[in-house]
């Protein structure tokens, strides 16, 4: 039945692939981006830009406007939960919500403890920065896997780095022998049985996807040209000063991520990307993707 | 050996890609419409139906796919049956009415309504139960007396063909078995 239930959700992972899932505060955002053919939404009060400027405790979203953006639109409908807050998950869970985000963009609930997924029927994508912190959401039940970049920051070189570490721990881990992998397993802390899975494959045993950063259509051509199976792009679309135009556009761009032709005619008259920040100016302790390990 | 063309602007393109492979032929990535020259048959994959509709239109498709689908096999699954359809509610611009089904889109509710069955199919007379994996699935709510039913789940029809256009509600590509793939290439 674990088994069987698993199954269902990394499906759901696997029909989201090549497409772009967009972060929307309300019905009309969400709107405009299932018109722009987002393949999801992402249903939160405030996107991250948002998050990091007003400070403060970031929560669950309000279920009435989940329930209106579910109203809305006929693509899934994910939703966050902080770190560790299984009762935030429960209550999505209850709302039918298609996807849970146990995300570091929200202030963690619990600084020792993610959420154990395998308790719940909806499946859950977390965020990681390297293989370890990937198989060890993995074996808490993560049906998905993105990398975190740096939420809100408009700025695509934190993404790179989380893609290019698990792309380059996976090549690594197929190197060696399974004796090796043991040493290994206990190095980065994950279990053993999922390195040699990823030993023997060459891949993670769920889709992983990239977050954090995408701002350009060539920004999501980037990550998928680095592996990622789908983007998602948070403050970048509404944060910009045409948002339908760049919705569009960074679609566009994902499907076609390896041909530099359509990602440049995608690229052509999109009005102003978000400012976006440069990582050395944020403070060690506003850093989100230090939240959760 | 057959050269399948799989529908790639969105979903689970590769699985069905896989599938074809592991039975011995070749499966290609169709992305633009210059893709679809050479192949014999086609599989619309499962994905979003929305955003891959938006996508056909966007990318200046829609005619070329019109046309390989009119003369070619062509298996839907999921999306792929929506697209296909005589008619589906709420979708974004006309699915391509190649097979006369009325589909109700996530007919059986949100992700958490998703599950797993064992279904008996008809091919053509020979009988196979195979799994089937519902994910925010459609239901065919009503079809036309050229559709051939090849396997229910409960009273709900979830594979029909009609001439050569096959339609699954589920995903054969998320399984190991190969046996619908398999009629599908070779029986279609």
């Amino acid at each position: 039945m674990l088994e069987e239930q698993f199954k269902l959700k990394v499906g759901l992972a696997e029909m989201l692939k090549g497409g772009v899932i967009m972060d929307v505060t309300n019905a009309d955002q969400a709107k405009i981006a299932e018109e722009a053919g987002a393949v999801a939404v992402m249903a939160l009060e405030r996107i991250p830009a948002d998050i990091r400027a007003d400070g403060g405790v970031a929560r669950m979203s309000n279920p009435k406007m989940i329930k209106d953006i579910q109203k809305a639109v006929t693509i899934p409908v994910m939703a966050k939960c902080r770190i560790g807050h299984f009762a935030e998950a429960q209550v999505l869970q209850t709302l039918g919500i298609d996807f849970i985000d146990e995300s570091e963009v929200l202030t963690p609930a619990d600084e020792d403890n993610h959420i154990w997924k395998h308790d719940f029927k909806i499946p859950f994508v977390c965020g990681c920065r390297n293989l370890g912190e990937a198989l060890r959401r993995i074996s808490e039940g993560a049906a998905m896997i993105r990398t975190k970049g740096e939420a809100g920051s408009g700025n695509i070189v934190e993404a790179v780095r989380h893609m290019r570490r698990v792309q380059s721990e996976i090549k690594h881990v197929a190197t060696l022998d399974k004796h090796e992998r043991v040493a290994f397993a206990k190095n980065i802390g994950a279990s053993l049985e999922l390195v040699q899975y990823v030993g023997e494959h060459g891949k993670l045993p769920v889709p992983n996807f990239a977050a954090g950063g995408v701002a350009t259509p060539a920004d999501a051509s980037l990550m998928m040209q680095l592996g990622a199976e789908t983007v998602f792009v948070g403050s970048g679309i509404f944060k910009s000063s045409d948002p339908e135009a760049r919705a569009k556009a960074i679609v566009t761009a994902t499907t076609h991520y390896d041909d530099p032709d359509v990602v440049c005619k995608a690229s052509e008259s999109l009005g102003e990307a978000m400012p976006g920040i440069e990582i050395s100016s944020i403070p060690e302790n506003e850093m989100l993707q230090n939240r959760g390990w | 050996m057959a050269r399948i063309g799989v529908l790639a602007l969105q979903g689970d393109f590769e699985k069905h890609s896989l599938m074809i492979e592991q039975l011995g032929h070749q499966a290609v990535a169709v992305k633009k419409k210059e893709h679809l020259s050479g192949c014999d048959r086609l599989i619309m994959p499962g994905g979003e139906s929305t955003a891959i509709l938006k996508l056909i239109d966007r990318l200046g498709m829609r005619d070329t796919l019109e046309e390989f689908i009119a003369g070619h096999p062509v298996l839907g699954t999921c999306a792929g049956l929506i697209m296909l359809a005589r008619e589906a509610d709420r979708l974004p611009a006309p699915p391509f009415a190649a097979i006369d089904i009325r589909v109700q889109r996530n007919a059986y509710g949100r992700q958490i309504d998703s599950f797993i069955d064992r279904i008996d199919v008809d091919f053509e007379g020979r009988k196979k139960q195979m799994e089937a994996v519902f994910i925010r699935a459609p239901k065919i709510v009503a079809l036309g007396p050229e559709v051939r039913v090849m396997a229910r789940h409960k009273q709900d029809v979830v594979l029909a063909r009609q001439k050569h256009i096959m339609v699954a509600t589920f995903h054969p590509e998320l399984t190991a078995d190969g046996a619908l793939h398999d009629f599908f290439i070779n029986k279609l």
